[in-house]
């Protein structure tokens, strides 16, 4: 493999980081006032970026033509749909920013800056096919992150957040190191390729320790249960655009790197992780939704509803199957279409002086004051619940015929059934806007960045989505079957 | 008409006037609702007079491949053409018992209803697993906004109770339909239809799907939901769950659980006659008590459809095509019911008997059609009641004729609870100034009032124009079942007679 050809396959990480540190400079010397600019400017990077991954997607790239530097790094399929949610989504969370921040004079040079640096670590981490490049990637993500969280630096709850997420998550990372030495140490090699043929034989202790160390660390970035402590408090406390991009952005990262490392790495030993992953993905769904019934604020039922939904897409891991794969990423794209839904829904939200309003009790009645808005948040709360129509249920649906096709139907029944203790919050949500009184709290103006992609993640996640089914089902099955070459 | 895709417009003409009803004012809200339903219905006198009698199973099929792992497609035969029917004409009679008494948000609640309507239409037209699937879940949004906003006093807990009990009941059949296409590689439900699975598999499979239906249906003892939302909700919302919503159970019963696990179906008869015949006596005796008008009814409703469940389960012709009507006939029946409390409701704004009374002296044409109805609900000869619940318990006299002796005390309880609601409303001394001073109907009710009692009359004076459609479906699916069928516990034996002259010649040694 000769560097020219690396090179060209990490393209979209090149523009990126070169991007990002020209801005960098532009940001020094041209401080906040340029932030408007450099926003402009990252948006551009990340579109670029993403047409640059959009033809190994399309022309279904595995396999060594998609490997870089001695297969450290692949720029295959799969990883390309996944750069290609996290590219958007990070966009999307860049273009939702100002009409935010500029209302407390927050909106810095390093706003764009972060996440730009955040979506290149998210890039590696879905691309590594070594331990060391997918350290590499999930530290210069979660760096980035940590600051982002704490973006607001006046405010406490922004700063409590910022510490906290910095904490437990360096807490993780370590685990996750740990992980990996010992996965290291027993199977004599970084590589997921090498490591693979040396699980082939057989699971020494050391190995498994190794696995369960990893996914624990792991289960932190994803948010799982038992790992899901910190998640309401930080999309709580971080700015809501900064929620919005951890809701969406490192949520695909995560997974999709999970996905790899337990497909891909671990995926002679499935049966030995399938029992963590079950365990995770039942304890997700049901602490999620329980966890979810006595909240007051929206985003932290929001952050209890993205745990229940990493159950979900957890059940599409435990299949273990190309079928399963496949259908994680589609409920992926539909997932960060949802939240970014709900997100800039809540950040629509502004009582008259255009402070947020986030306490559920105050968004009673929206219905008759902003119908349109009450409509879209209603959508959002069915679509996550899974209710048909909607294209939340397609997400559901094809990560729980995966797991019925891989022989999981007690799983799968179980999984379904506490759904419906789900559907119990996202329904008070429904109740409270629908059949309450109004508050009449939300009268803010929303900005027209708002309100287009608003609208737009509304007629994706809308019955109209169906009609992508098929595109999206392709896809992702192109990009799943990149993981399962070697099987 | 070969070609023409009716049952897509049929679906398309509510869904679009639905969602234009959310732009619109209240005025031109109803109209457009009306209008819409009015020509849903016309749609739908087309559909049955082209539909051909004895022709191919399916008629009026589509299918276009549109999504990934399921496809578009529609047809109907003879049972989904009834209850579309029914559906189409009950449609706009909903709207137009709400059209004075709901007065917030008209146009959302028009938009609900207009909704719902598509989505009775697309379940029975499905021909395709999940796309039924997706018809069937859906109309629990609408129905959760109906019941939700514009309900009485309890209506945010009733609400909760109608999503929560049918999403979990639900939920549960999809696990089944996944893995049912994952064995038989369609999703095609005439496929499925003809595909025997395993016995085994069967079993868990007729379980999930009653889960589903039994909600729905709704069974004892998992009917509770059902007096809650039917209290609860506004008179139309009432009617089109009694009329429509609940016939998707038997609707479920009939297309999925009999005839793609016979075997089960046969397995587990006992529970279903176990849970109806606790249901006819329980629920009946609960209905005599009742001193809300439509809890009252609501009560009658489970005891009806019990008689459905035990028909469907009989496992022979009769009892079938008794279902059927029976549904047809409840549907009608528990709509007018449901309507004739809207009418006195809407005037004195309470739901509690002791409240009327005498009203037929000053409501004598209401106390009239009030009489027809309840007839028809007791099972009067010469109403549709009467045609189904025979039918339907001759067929399961043939099985089980303990079964058929409990059910048939259902008919005693039935007229007692619906003669003492008659009594107590329309007969008796005027108790109440404010109920005797109540005007009767206005020409809008009686609209209302006259399709419904000439359908009731109809199916009960020459229900053959309702079964002939459904004949040849109901034979298929007779046959179908046949493998399973259980031993009737009659064992009835042909007699030897004797002959003629021997039984004189003993006659004459008696002497």
């Amino acid at each position: 493999m000769d560097w020219l050809q690396s090179l060209r396959l990490i393209a979209p990480e090149e523009t990126l980081s070169i991007a990002g540190l020209v801005l960098l400079l532009v940001a020094a010397w041209g401080g906040d006032k340029a932030a408007r600019l450099i926003s402009v400017a990252s948006v551009a990077a990340l579109v670029g970026a993403a047409f640059l991954v959009m033809p190994a997607l399309c022309g279904g790239a595995m396999g060594p033509d998609a490997q870089a530097f001695g297969d450290q790094y692949r720029a295959d399929a799969f990883a390309s749909f996944a750069k290609l949610l996290i590219y958007g989504a990070a966009a999307a969370s860049l273009v939702i920013a100002p009409a935010f921040f500029d209302r407390l004079r927050a909106m810095r040079a390093e706003y764009p800056l972060l996440i730009l640096f955040a979506a290149l670590g998210m890039g590696m981490m879905v691309s590594a096919s070594n331990l060391l490049t997918l350290y590499i990637g999930l530290e210069l993500n979660s760096l980035a992150s940590y600051v982002l969280a704490a973006f607001l630096r006046s405010d406490d709850r922004s700063a409590e957040a910022g510490l906290k997420y910095f904490v437990l998550g360096s807490l993780a990372s370590g685990i996750l190191l740990f992980g990996i030495s010992l996965t290291y140490g027993f199977t004599g090699t970084t590589s997921f390729e090498g490591i693979r043929v040396a699980l082939e034989g057989g699971l020494s202790h050391g190995a498994l320790f190794g696995i369960v160390f990893m996914l624990a660390g792991l289960a932190f970035k994803i948010s799982a249960v038992p790992f899901h402590m910190w998640t309401p408090d930080v999309y709580e406390g971080a700015p809501t655009p900064v929620t919005t991009f951890f809701a969406t952005a490192p949520k695909v990262a995560a997974l999709a790197l999970t996905m790899r490392v337990a497909l891909d790495a671990f995926g002679p030993q499935s049966d030995a992780w399938r029992q963590i992953v079950i365990f995770a993905s039942l304890a997700s769904i049901v602490v999620g939704a329980l966890g979810a019934i006595g909240q007051a604020n929206i985003k932290r039922l929001m952050a209890y509803s993205s745990i229940n939904n990493v159950g979900f897409m957890l059940i599409g891991l435990a299949a273990a199957t190309p079928a399963g794969a496949s259908a994680m990423l589609v409920y992926l794209t539909i997932y960060v279409a949802m939240s970014l839904g709900g997100f800039i829904a809540i950040l629509m939200l502004k009582d008259e002086a255009g402070e947020p309003v986030e306490a559920i009790a105050q968004i009673a009645g929206l219905s008759r004051t902003r119908p349109g808005l009450a409509a879209a948040l209603a959508m959002v709360m069915f679509s996550l619940a899974g209710i048909p129509p909607l294209f939340g249920f397609w997400g559901k649906f094809v990560v729980f015929q995966a797991a019925v096709q891989a022989g999981l139907v007690p799983l799968a029944a179980i999984g379904i059934a506490a759904s419906v203790i789900g559907a119990f919050y996202y329904l008070k949500v429904v109740k409270i806007m629908y059949f309450d009184e109004p508050a009449d709290v939300v009268k803010g103006r929303s900005d027209w960045a708002h309100q287009a992609l608003l609208v737009l993640a509304t007629v994706f996640i809308s019955p109209l989505g169906y009609l992508l089914t098929k595109w999206l089902g392709g896809l992702a099955d192109v990009a799943a079957s990149a993981l399962f070459l070697a099987a | 008409m070969s070609g023409f895709p009716i049952l897509s417009l049929m679906l398309l003409v509510p869904l679009v006037a639905a969602i234009a009803c959310l732009f619109l004012e209240a005025k031109p809200a109803r109209a457009l609702a009306l209008a819409a339903t009015l020509v849903d219905f016309m749609l739908g006198v087309v559909l049955w007079a082209n539909y051909d009698i004895g022709g191919a199973q399916w008629q009026f099929t589509e299918r276009t491949a549109l999504f990934a792992g399921f496809s578009y497609a529609l047809g109907i035969d003879g049972i989904a053409l009834m209850l579309i029917m029914l559906s189409v004409f009950l449609m706009p009679i909903c709207i137009g018992a709400s059209w004075t008494s709901i007065e917030k948000r008209v146009g959302e609640y028009m938009a609900a209803f207009l909704l719902m309507e598509t989505l009775m239409i697309g379940v029975f037209a499905a021909q395709d697993l999940y796309l039924f699937y997706i018809f069937f879940e859906a109309g629990l949004i609408p129905m959760y906004l109906i019941i939700g906003i514009w309900g009485g006093q309890d209506r945010i807990y009733a609400s909760y109770k109608f999503f929560l009990y049918t999403l979990l009941g639900s939920v549960l059949m999809l696990i089944a339909m996944l893995w049912m296409v994952n064995e038989a590689g369609t999703t095609d439900i005439p496929t499925l239809m003809a595909y025997d699975f395993p016995a085994k598999a069967q079993t868990w499979l007729w379980l999930a799907f009653f889960a589903s239906f039994a909600v729905k249906m709704p069974m004892w003892p998992v009917h509770t939901w059902l007096p809650d939302a039917h209290v609860q909700a506004p008179t139309a919302g009432s009617v089109i769950l009694a009329g429509v919503l609940l016939k998707m159970g038997g609707y479920g019963f009939i297309r999925f659980s009999l005839p793609m696990f016979p075997e089960a179906s046969a397995q587990f008869a006992w529970l279903v006659f176990a849970l109806s015949m606790i249901a006819v006596v329980y629920t009946s005796l609960v209905a005599l008590v009742q001193h809300d008008m439509k809890k009252l009814i609501a009560y009658s409703s489970v005891a009806h459809m019990a008689i459905v469940t035990i028909g469907l389960f009989a496992f022979n012709t009769q009892g079938l095509e008794g279902s059927m009507i029976v549904m047809l006939s409840h549907g009608l029946v528990s709509g007018a019911l449901f309507l004739a409390v809207g009418v006195i409701y809407d005037r004195l704004h309470t739901r509690e008997i002791d409240r009327y009374g005498g009203l037929s002296i000053n409501m004598p044409h209401y106390a009239l059609f009030f009489m027809l109805f309840t007839m028809a609900s007791i099972g009067l000869p010469g109403t549709s009641g009467f045609v189904g619940e025979f039918l339907s318990l001759g067929g399961i006299y043939q099985v089980s004729s303990w079964v058929a002796l409990v059910c048939t005390t259902g008919i005693i309880l039935g007229a007692a609870y619906m003669l003492y609601l008659y009594r107590r409303v329309a007969f008796g001394e005027q108790k109440h100034a404010d109920a005797a001073a109540m005007p009767d109907l206005s020409l809008r009710e009686y609209l209302m009032m006259i399709p419904l009692g000439l359908a009731v009359l109809w199916m009960g004076v020459y229900p053959e124009s309702f079964l002939a459609p459904m004949r040849a479906d109901i034979a298929a699916l007779d046959a179908r079942v046949a493998r399973a069928r259980p031993e009737g516990d009659a064992k009835l034996a042909m007699g030897k007679g004797k002959p003629a002259h021997e039984a004189e010649a003993a006659h004459e040694g008696a002497h």
